[in-house]
């Protein structure tokens, strides 16, 4: 009976939804559409020979191997600092806590141009690292460094509110039961972690795969090396190739609208998950 | 459980509550090795490119560093960078609060898809944000020919400059929101009504004092993003120097040309922009965690 109230008492309905649904649709629905539109006037085979061609793939197992990597990495290593931030206090936490979202807030570009300045063949670290043979910049690892930048933050900042609302008492618990640090952490906590941390790592792949600006600075960009699919999209663009382009830009929306959904899922159990531990 | 935690954090603040719990506390060889890791971890991937884009700016000289920074180009990029944040901010201000009102306000069927909608933006390519435009106003766009015959040019030019922004900036007001105002409830704006204040005195004296931090929040984020997209901007600018150039192709066109000191120079003062974004942030939070505190002290 509230309910059915308030939804009389309270102006602006219909002008807020209105507003949100026209101004969603024009700017974000209509356009994507656009992309499956101009798709579809492709047939079969000139679709598979746009989203299939040898350099597409290798594009493809870079993305998304890349990503997936970098992702991985950046699980086991948000997870310590998320860790230190909510367990340890040492000096110059409050900088460390600020600076974990630079990714966020530094352009890709920016970013791009000084990961290149770092790990370049004469480099702050690349002059070190070229003589042992290791090659970073314009080479499938430095895309797998700059995604590892990119997608940094999303991981700790998915484990950090979990981790300080994780009750002590858990913990306590398992302490009095006889159980080892280890065991505790292990059996008692990380489980409470882990969809948390399964979160992180599939918003950090989502990220990785769509990103452009910090990767092509670093990458090299050669064909069927070090050449991201976004790459091949503007390359396609740049060519006036806008049916192949659309075409690739519509396997990587499939990709990113499944990754959505799982995220979606995964949230959803993240919060159930927390809810229920506290 | 917030309450909760709030609690034990008067009494008890941060880290030293975990590290005074002989069952949460860790050995310290164990801290050690964490701390190493993931600090080691901090500074080889964050700080250090960080600190590289000054040092690269200033490689040359503060002379050269300002000369990169007055010359025309460079300022008629800071100009259109202004100008489009100026436009895509205040826009996705409005739709925020907006979408926030209806969806936290209000019961009605399909909420859930259309917030799964408001944040499709964040998961889309920004080089697929930048082609979704292409194909609608571009010259062999659905748009196009109509474009063409009444001499209107979006893409190539600022109007796609400022769609593609408007586009990768869309979510970032509305998801601050969202959940704040969830949490909130309807009760304070209903009181006020049945007090008898108009709807407009409604939402000035009651929600905005509610949601201003969140909405400070959503905007900063909102505006670096404005400012520093590179992928979908780099796809509808065309490139020309002077017009249709913003900061972070500035960055790039001056990168490719090797004049590195004066990319540098231009990129250091987008991480600046960053730096500055993160300390206002760090200050909001910290500002609403105190109101929070004081809201739940009787």
């Amino acid at each position: 009976m509230a309910r059915v109230r308030a939804r009389k008492v309270l102006p602006g309905f219909g002008l807020s939804l209105g507003f949100t649904l026209a101004y969603l649709s024009l700017i974000v629905l209509v356009p994507l559409a656009a992309v499956f539109l101009k798709t579809a006037t492709l047939t079969l085979e000139a679709f598979w020979q746009a989203v299939a061609s040898p350099r597409v793939v290798a594009s493809y197992r870079l993305t998304f191997g890349a990503s997936l990597l970098a992702a991985a990495i950046n699980t086991v290593f948000g997870l310590l600092l998320a860790w230190s931030l909510v367990r340890y206090s040492f000096p110059g936490k409050r900088i460390v806590d600020a600076l974990v979202d630079l990714p966020f807030a530094l352009p890709t570009a920016v970013a791009g141009i000084s990961l290149t300045a770092i790990y370049a063949k004469n480099g702050w670290l690349g002059q070190y690292l070229e003589p042992l043979g290791i090659k970073v910049a314009f080479t499938p690892l430095g895309v797998l460094v700059a995604l590892i930048f990119i997608g940094l933050p999303f991981v700790v900042r998915t484990v950090q509110p979990v981790l300080e609302d994780l009750d002590t008492e858990i913990e306590e618990a398992a302490a009095s039961l006889g159980a080892r640090r280890w065991q505790a952490v292990r059996r008692v906590v990380l489980p409470t972690l882990f969809p948390a941390l399964l979160t992180g790592f599939a918003l950090a792949f989502a990220r990785a795969v769509g990103e452009y600006g910090s990767v092509i600075f670093i990458a090299g960009n050669l064909p069927m090396v070090s050449e991201i699919t976004p790459l091949i999209i503007i390359t396609k663009l740049e060519q006036y190739d806008y049916v192949g382009a659309t075409a690739v830009a519509s396997v990587m929306l499939v990709a990113s609208f499944v990754l959505l959904l799982i995220i979606n899922g995964l949230q959803g159990w993240t919060d159930r998950r927390s809810a229920r531990a506290g | 459980m917030a309450t909760a935690t709030t609690a034990l954090g008067g009494l008890r603040s941060g880290a030293a509550r975990f590290e005074a719990n002989t069952a949460t506390r860790d050995p310290a060889w164990v801290k050690v090795l964490v701390l190493s890791l993931s600090i080691g971890f901090f500074l080889l991937f964050l700080l250090l490119p960080l600190i590289a884009v000054f040092v690269e700016a200033l490689r040359k000289g503060w002379s050269a560093y300002l000369a990169a920074l007055i010359e025309p180009d460079a300022l008629s990029a800071i100009r259109l960078t202004l100008l489009t944040a100026a436009i895509a901010v205040p826009l996705n201000l409005a739709f925020g609060v907006a979408a926030a009102w209806a969806i936290t306000k209000f019961d009605f069927r399909g909420k859930q898809l259309l917030i799964t909608f408001i944040d499709l933006p964040f998961s889309v390519s920004p080089v697929i944000a930048g082609l979704i435009y292409v194909l609608v106003f571009g010259a062999q766009g659905w748009l196009g020919p109509w474009l063409g015959a009444h001499d209107i040019k979006i893409i190539f030019a600022v109007p796609g400059i400022v769609l593609a922004t408007v586009f990768v900036t869309f979510p970032f007001v509305a998801r601050e929101l969202i959940p704040l105002m969830q949490a909130q409830g309807r009760d304070e704006e209903e009181a006020a009504l049945v007090l008898g204040a108009s709807g407009w005195q409604m939402f000035l004296k009651v929600t905005l004092p509610n949601i201003k931090w969140a909405l400070l929040y959503g905007v900063i984020l909102c505006n670096a993003r404005a400012m520093g997209e590179f992928g979908a901007v780099s796809v509808v600018s065309g490139h020309i120097r002077g017009q249709t150039n913003t900061m972070p192709l500035h960055v790039e066109i001056l990168y490719n040309e090797y004049q590195f000191a004066a990319a540098f120079a231009v990129a250091s003062l987008l991480a600046l922009l960053a730096l500055v974004t993160l300390i206002i942030k760090a200050y909001v939070e910290w500002k609403a965690s105190q109101l929070h505190r004081h809201g739940e002290a009787p």
